[in-house]
């Protein structure tokens, strides 16, 4: 699974990556995890509210932290 | 010996050995500056914290959770209205940029995906400049005056500054992209406009008249408000406690509890208000932070503000107290410099202060106790205001970025823009008051 965390290095940005990145471990799910913080690649999702997730490119929460229950739907297919 | 690791250690010491070993100790100017950054820390906390700054951080909490943005974005979107998109883009920043760090992907957005360049730039350049936090401690410390001209200075200018973005490249617009729709957030609409409105309103009201402030006269309407500001303030507590159990589900018998603990906090200290106000505060604290729905994210995003902001201030106080000094004290810089630059209101001072600020970087409301400093040192109200438009929207880094969005000629046609803009509004601010 491809996990990307858009934001441009705000303190919710990180706490978003790190959120994920714990949920995705407990879940046991093989993911890969991306931080973009360039604005153009960024904007290339559609995201204009950071932080974003995106997983295998769609877009799935913009301009919050999702509570660890919101990420675990986001990250089951 | 490893020197090839060790070496930066031994750099270090080196550094810090020659800086204890000169440390001007005893030179009469850094004594008295070192202490005035302390005095200046202990001024904050004592006025500005517990009054100000903590009610302020609730509500650009509630702002960040209760309020939607996706709402807002509509009239910001590829198809909006022009003249609306001005308008709204000009005001939004109250809303879209309660951090600062949201600012950029939002210009960002706004510029390529939704209402082009005019409105983004009318946003980027007001945006920091009246978010809550900002206008809150800018008229809290520098007065109502000065928190004023900010943030209708910010509104009026960058809608001038929007438009004639947008007519000097009226023909630029391939910068664009087309055919990506902008990803909105989910709406969770529980409360009618008019309940949310309410819900601030009572919370605006707190804030404003827990401090408002004592008049030189005894009569008149102002000194009659001042008198009863602990009853006024009471009463939108009591409808704010009203609104929080009818329209958010808030337990009654814990806002009774908090009640009680402030109402007996009032009667054994009548002589201090602030103290049930504090009580209050952490009741609702307590209240909020256990709570697992809508109210407890308000609180985590209250808390996360204050955990952002705080540092940053008690770090900005500290150098602004050091360099500068309170007011009717000096600092590490002396009084007359500043008076010489930006003294006064002629438009060298303005210009001065434009660029400055323009190019210097401010963390988030760290402008506020430096402006204190230099207008304590002699800085004119006009180059203040200059200065304040100027500089949260602006700073050498995020010029870079802008760079990376627009291009070099639009980023050094905003930069000149925000400069003469800023140098303007100084003059016309420094005339008048």
């Amino acid at each position: 699974m491809e996990i990307k965390v858009l934001g441009p290095g705000c303190p919710k940005c990180t706490a978003l990556s790190e959120s994920v990145e714990r949920i995705a471990k407990e879940m046991e799910i093989d993911y890969e995890l991306e931080k973009v913080s360039d604005l153009d690649k960024i904007m290339g999702y559609g995201v204009f509210m950071t932080p974003g997730l995106v997983v295998d490119g769609e877009v799935k929460s913009v301009g919050k932290v999702p509570s660890p229950e919101e990420i675990k739907k986001m990250l089951k297919k | 010996m490893n020197w090839q690791k060790e070496w930066k250690y031994l750099l270090w010491i080196l550094l810090a050995f020659l800086g204890c070993f000169f440390l001007p100790v005893g030179w009469a100017r850094f004594d008295a500056a070192v202490l005035e950054a302390f005095h200046l820390v202990k001024w904050y906390a004592r006025e500005h914290v517990l009054l100000c700054l903590i009610p302020a951080f609730f509500i650009a909490g509630a702002i960040g959770v209760f309020i939607s943005q996706g709402a807002v974005m509509k009239y910001l979107g590829a198809g909006a209205n022009k003249i609306i998109a001005y308008g709204v883009a000009s005001v939004s920043g109250a809303i879209l940029a309660v951090c600062s760090c949201t600012i950029l992907p939002l210009f960002a957005g706004i510029y390529r995906m939704g209402a082009g360049l005019g409105p983004a730039t009318a946003f980027l350049y007001s945006g920091p400049a009246i978010n809550v936090l900002a206008i809150v401690l800018t008229a809290s410390v520098l007065g109502p005056e000065m928190g004023i001209a900010r943030g209708l200075g910010a509104i009026v200018f960058s809608i001038v500054i929007g438009l004639l973005m947008a007519v000097i490249f009226r023909e630029d617009d391939r910068h664009r992209q087309e055919g990506i729709p902008m990803a909105m957030p989910e709406e969770q609409t529980s409360r009618s406009l008019w309940q949310n409105g309410l819900y601030f309103f009572s919370m605006v009201g707190i804030l404003v008249f827990a401090n408002w402030g004592e008049t030189q006269s005894t009569e008149g309407l102002w000194a009659l408000i001042y008198s009863a500001k602990w009853l006024i303030t009471s009463g939108f507590s009591i409808l704010f406690a009203v609104i929080l159990v009818r329209w958010f589900g808030l337990a009654l018998w814990k806002v009774v509890m908090a009640a009680a603990a402030v109402l007996v906090s009032a009667l054994v200290f009548p002589d201090t208000p602030v103290i049930p106000f504090t009580v209050g505060f952490i009741g609702l604290s307590v209240i909020t932070s256990l709570d697992k729905g809508e109210l407890g994210q308000w609180f985590t995003s209250s808390w996360d503000f204050a955990k952002q902001i705080l540092p940053l201030l008690l770090i900005g106080v500290l150098i602004a107290g050091f360099l500068l000094g309170r007011v009717g004290n000096e600092g590490m810089i002396p009084s007359d410099w500043v008076a010489r630059a930006v003294g006064g209101n002629s438009w060298q001072a303005n210009f001065f202060a434009s660029i400055a600020g323009a190019f210097m970087y401010f963390a988030t409301l760290t402008e506020v106790p430096i402006l204190q400093g230099l207008i304590g040192a002699g800085m004119g109200k006009g180059p203040a205001l200059a200065l304040l438009l100027a500089g949260p929207a602006l700073s050498l880094p995020n010029m870079l970025v802008i760079r990376s969005v627009l291009g070099t000629k639009k980023t050094l046609v905003f930069v000149c823009l925000v400069v003469v803009m800023a140098t303007l509004s100084g003059i016309l601010f420094g005339a008048f008051f």
